[in-house]
């Protein structure tokens, strides 16, 4: 047996440092393979639910709405004259990717710390604290992807697809998702409890933002002083963008305020991980 | 001295107010087995990970393998292998899956490490349950899986911190045959523990550390020789028989107390039982025997092992 290197050298098997990119998609591989032995845990909560959400909401609501004292008349004008389930399918797969990406972002990231220290691990070979917190996010947003794309598949079975602009929907959900992962990832990597603090979020946080971001409702039948709240989250931003994506039609201002939308996301992401490279480098530093 | 793979120079490490390693100066030779021996909170875990480049230095200089772990962090850490005190295996991953995607992380290719996780899974005895989930394994199969893994790179330089901490009798035997054909191989290695006999086996060299401290260097030989003396009596007194140290000083050339007995330092331990015994005590039991690294550590320590 073999133990030590005994001067047998063959391609591929001589150590080295791998570079910048190399060492987050090594860590990014090592996600891939947990996920291939452990998919069917996760897949309950990342498809089963949404498709609940695209059930209830879409279809059960949605016919409600149709068969309205007025025909829908309302319903109508408040979606632009597209059928609600339509209207509503783009953003749920905004509302989804947020969702699955607050909750990777929050227990997993504690553990990698905390629990099973497996980030020590990770950072004890040539991979950097930085590189870890890269991988994982590029994780979380290929798993966005992943579950994202199969939630299209889904929504067009129930004939909620009207355009191929869904395609744009799945990557202005992924571009919210990532927003918000990174920042929650960053506060993650700041704590030592048990994760109590997670409660909060989801609670204060991410519920709300679910419910007042325009996903079921256009956010300007919120009473005035709550719309500016919807301003600020992230999944408004990421709703805006994938329902023009996906309905199409912008007014003559619409692309600016494409640009505005992306622009906001962007600087949440670019601050999220830049903050997440930080922290993790200084906890696993120590 | 010539450089070795590791050369450290009033090497310090503070957290926060709290400072762990006071400005230690280190030399380990190449392929030597080089030990850090020391009572908890010595100091020992914060100097091998500042060596595992993963722990900056708070002052103090520091080469490993002949490199500056500041500026050539992800370069020195491919060359070593580093066992942690505290396991961070991936428990939702196989056994075999661990070795393989640890590998990975060292630039190696899928081919290679799978064939190096075959070789490992052997090393470690773990080939019957290479595809079994870590998390249900015994925290002594565990650590073996986690000393497997330290060699996945091929290391030029081996970090153990306490390897055989949890490991049943039978496996220790056989990690100390492997570390040894390791050594033959050249592989240098720094190794901490708190079992004496492995110490006293593995180490060619060893500093006993504390309060963050070297307080001795040598060999096993030289630093028993320095501070224990030749042969040491064991005696057990009943509570109330028991006699001040100013009673037994006179007969030997150092006495130490522990709750449960007391030890008589000497060239001679036959004469010293006698003497001890003409100067009407009477011990419950008397035992005596060569001196160990184990009362080379009370004495500097003034602790025992395993505290
Ligand atoms: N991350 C940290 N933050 C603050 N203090 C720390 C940290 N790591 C270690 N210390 C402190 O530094 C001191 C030395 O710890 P270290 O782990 O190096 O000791 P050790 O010699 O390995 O002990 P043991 O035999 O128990 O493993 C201890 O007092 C410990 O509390
Ligand atoms: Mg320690």
């Amino acid at each position: 047996m073999d133990l030590v290197g005994s001067g047998r050298v063959e391609s591929g098997g001589r150590a080295y440092a791998p570079g910048r990119v190399h060492g987050v998609l090594l860590v990014v591989e090592h996600f891939w393979r947990w996920y291939r032995r452990n998919w069917r845990a996760t897949a309950v909560s990342s498809v089963l639910q949404p498709l609940l959400f695209l059930l209830a909401f879409g279809v059960g609501f949605g016919s409600l709405l149709a068969a309205g004292p007025d025909g829908g008349a309302r319903a109508a004008e408040a979606t632009g004259g597209a059928p609600y389930l339509v209207w509503l399918a783009p953003a749920l797969l905004a509302m989804s990717a947020v969702q699955s990406a607050a909750f990777e972002s929050t227990y997993p990231v504690l553990s990698g710390f905390k629990w099973q220290r497996i980030y020590f691990a990770m950072t004890a070979t040539p991979v950097s604290g930085a590189q870890v917190a890269l991988g994982h996010l590029t994780w979380v947003g290929c798993k966005m992807l992943l579950t994202g794309g199969i939630y299209v598949v889904i929504i067009a079975l129930f004939g909620g697809v009207a355009s191929a602009g869904i395609l744009g929907s799945l990557l202005a959900a992924v571009l919210a998702g990532a927003a918000v992962a990174s920042l929650i990832t960053a506060f993650a990597a700041t704590r030592e409890d048990e994760g109590t603090a997670f409660n909060a979020i989801f609670r204060f946080v991410i519920v709300p933002m679910t419910l007042f971001s325009g996903t079921f409702f256009p956010v300007d039948r919120l009473p005035g002083w709550a719309q500016p709240v919807a301003w600020i989250s992230p999944l408004w931003h990421g709703t805006e963008l994938a329902r023009a994506a996906a309905l199409g039609g912008l007014a003559p201002g619409g692309w600016a305020l494409v640009g505005v939308h992306v622009a906001y996301l962007l600087v949440l992401l670019a601050v999220g991980v830049w903050l997440a490279m930080r922290l993790f480098t200084r906890r696993l530093a120590l | 001295m010539a450089d070795g793979p590791v050369q450290a120079r009033g090497l310090r490490k503070r957290f926060g107010e709290f400072e762990a390693v006071r400005g230690i100066d280190v030399d380990v030779a190449q392929g030597e087995v080089f030990g850090f021996l020391g009572p908890n909170g010595a100091g020992k875990s914060s100097t091998m990970r500042m060596i595992a480049c993963v722990s900056p230095r708070s002052d103090g200089t520091l080469q490993v393998l002949g490199l500056d772990p500041d500026l050539q962090g992800p370069r020195i850490r491919a060359r070593i292998g580093v066992v942690p005190q505290q396991d961070n295996l991936d428990n939702e991953l196989t056994v075999r899956e661990n070795l393989e995607i640890y590998g990975r992380y060292f630039g190696l290719s899928r081919r290679h490490v799978k064939a190096r996780a075959a070789e490992l899974l052997e090393f470690a005895q773990l080939t019957e349950r290479a595809d079994d989930a870590v998390e249900p394994l015994s925290g002594g199969m565990k650590r073996r899986l986690t000393i497997a893994r330290s060699l996945v790179n091929d290391p030029e330089l081996l970090l153990l911190d306490e390897p055989t901490t949890g490991l049943d009798p039978q496996a220790r035997h056989l990690l100390w045959e492997r570390l040894y054909q390791l050594k033959r191989r050249g592989v240098t290695q720094i190794i901490t523990t708190h079992y004496m006999d492995e110490a006293e086996q593995l180490c060619d060299r060893l500093v006993v550390m504390d309060g963050g401290l070297i307080v001795a260097e040598g060999t096993p030989a030289e630093l028993i020789r320095r501070w224990a003396g030749r042969e040491v009596v064991e005696l057990r007194f009943l509570p109330e028989r028991r006699p001040s140290v100013a009673e037994l000083e006179p007969h030997v050339d150092r006495v130490e107390e522990l709750p449960d007995r007391v030890l008589l330092y000497t060239s001679d331990g036959e004469a010293a039982q006698s003497a001890v015994h003409r100067a009407g005590l009477r011990p419950e039991s008397a035992l005596v025997r060569r001196s160990t690294l184990e009362d080379v550590f009370l004495r500097l320590t003034g602790r025992t092992l395993v505290d």
